[in-house]
């Protein structure tokens, strides 16, 4: 189990344009591309130098493909990364202000204190 | 030697500058009265005169990530870049340059070290909305040059408290010892009770007005004691997922010094989270 390479595909795919939508339309393929092409990018060595060892396990990949951001708060991905890019995602489709942030936080309401644990 | 002329803590709201530009229907109902509030915040500033802001703050998972994160970081550079794709994406806010004070970085980065503080530096930082919202509020003409200063009260594990008030303290001492005539603000931003990611997160009030409350008693009364006293690391989990931005506030009270009451508060209760904006005058009130 890795909430560092959940961590890493949050963050990745938040801040490329054309990722976020790829991730909106077709989650499972870009899970696939991303885990086959960049988990294992070493994000500062601008040559591409990479590691060899980071995948998903078979859960994080079906919460990542099925936008299950409940699962991911489970799995203590980092709430942050998750909200800024489920935001980018799915606020679009909201008919009043707040619609999807209120429905986020609701889809979660069934966690008490502590939450998991999001330490890497 | 240098001066501080103002000692300055907020939280730093990224819906402020959309709420407070947007016309017609598409104004918020809070935003005139939260324009309001900034001004007169803005005015506490501006009248301290002052030539350098020391601007801390903590970077959202922007150019810090968790392959490499420094629990302190100076930026030591002539000019910084500041607000990020996803955050003109979701909070509408403005590309911007502001320049550096690099002999201030320097200095402090020197004398850190030396007090015992490894802090990490960066000599090309692109900066967030946890520096610019500052800008923004108190100082939008972003004339002034800056020395920023990251905190990692994101990804843990993180500094105890205690650690950020000895900071604070810290940067007050190397800062007044700095051979320079130049008059100092330091301004820090964090957040009171917050959530994000979690069920509490986007309520009519901040998800623990309580905690709010005894928030703004300590910092305004410099309550450094009382504060010690109640938050822990474990302790901020309690009032909301996201409140260990509330560190960054303990680190402006050790900058501040312990039993030193704040000459301005101001709060204001919005849906989310609470907002929180006091200056103190290390040297007596600027005339007005």
């Amino acid at each position: 189990m890795s909430k560092y390479l959940l961590n890493k595909f949050l963050f990745m795919v938040d801040r490329d344009p054309e990722l976020v939508e790829r991730y909106r339309s077709e989650p499972r393929e870009l899970v696939a591309w991303w885990e086959a092409e960049c988990a294992n990018t070493v994000l500062n060595c601008h040559t591409g130098e990479a590691s060899t060892w980071l995948r998903f396990d078979d859960v994080e990949r079906e919460a990542l493909a099925t936008h299950d951001h409940v699962k991911l708060f489970e799995l203590g991905a980092h709430p942050f990364l998750t909200l800024t890019l489920f935001i980018a995602v799915f606020e679009r489709d909201n008919t009043e202000p707040l619609e999807y942030q209120k429905s986020y936080g609701a889809r979660l309401a069934h966690f008490a204190m502590p939450y998991p644990d999001i330490a890497t | 030697m240098a001066s501080i002329v103002a000692v300055i803590a907020s939280t730093h709201h990224p819906f402020y500058y959309r709420a407070s530009t947007a016309t017609g229907e598409d104004r918020p109902p809070f935003a005139d009265e939260w324009t309001s509030k900034i001004l007169a915040f803005r005015e506490t500033l501006t009248r301290a005169r002052p030539d350098v802001l020391v601007m801390v703050g903590s970077d959202h998972f922007h150019q810090l990530w968790l392959d490499n994160m420094p629990q302190f970081l100076v930026g030591k550079a002539p000019f910084y870049d500041a607000n990020w794709y996803n955050e003109e994406r979701e909070f509408g806010l403005p590309r911007m340059l502001l320049k550096g004070q690099e002999d201030l970085s320097g200095h402090i980065l020197r004398a850190g070290l030396d007090a015992g503080f490894d802090l990490a530096f960066s000599n090309e930082l692109r900066i967030d909305h946890s520096i610019t919202c500052p800008i923004i509020t108190l100082r939008p003409e972003a004339d002034l040059p800056i020395v920023p200063i990251y905190t990692n009260i994101f990804a843990p594990p993180l500094p105890e408290p205690k650690r950020f008030v000895q900071l604070g303290a810290t940067i007050r001492q190397i800062v007044e010892s700095w051979p320079s005539h130049l008059r100092v603000a330091v301004i820090g931003t964090g957040h009171l009770s917050l959530e994000l990611g979690g069920p509490r997160q986007f309520g009519p009030h901040g998800p623990d007005p309580e905690f709010d409350q005894r928030a703004v008693e300590w910092i305004a009364n410099g309550d450094l004691d009382g504060c010690l006293r109640e938050v822990t690391l474990d302790s901020l989990h309690s009032p909301g997922n996201a409140t260990h931005g509330f560190m960054d506030f303990m680190l402006m009270m050790g900058v501040a010094g312990a039993g030193v009451k704040a000459d301005y508060v101001d709060t204001l209760d919005l849906f989310h989270t609470m907002e929180a904006y006091f200056t103190w005058y290390p040297n007596g009130a600027p005339a007005a």
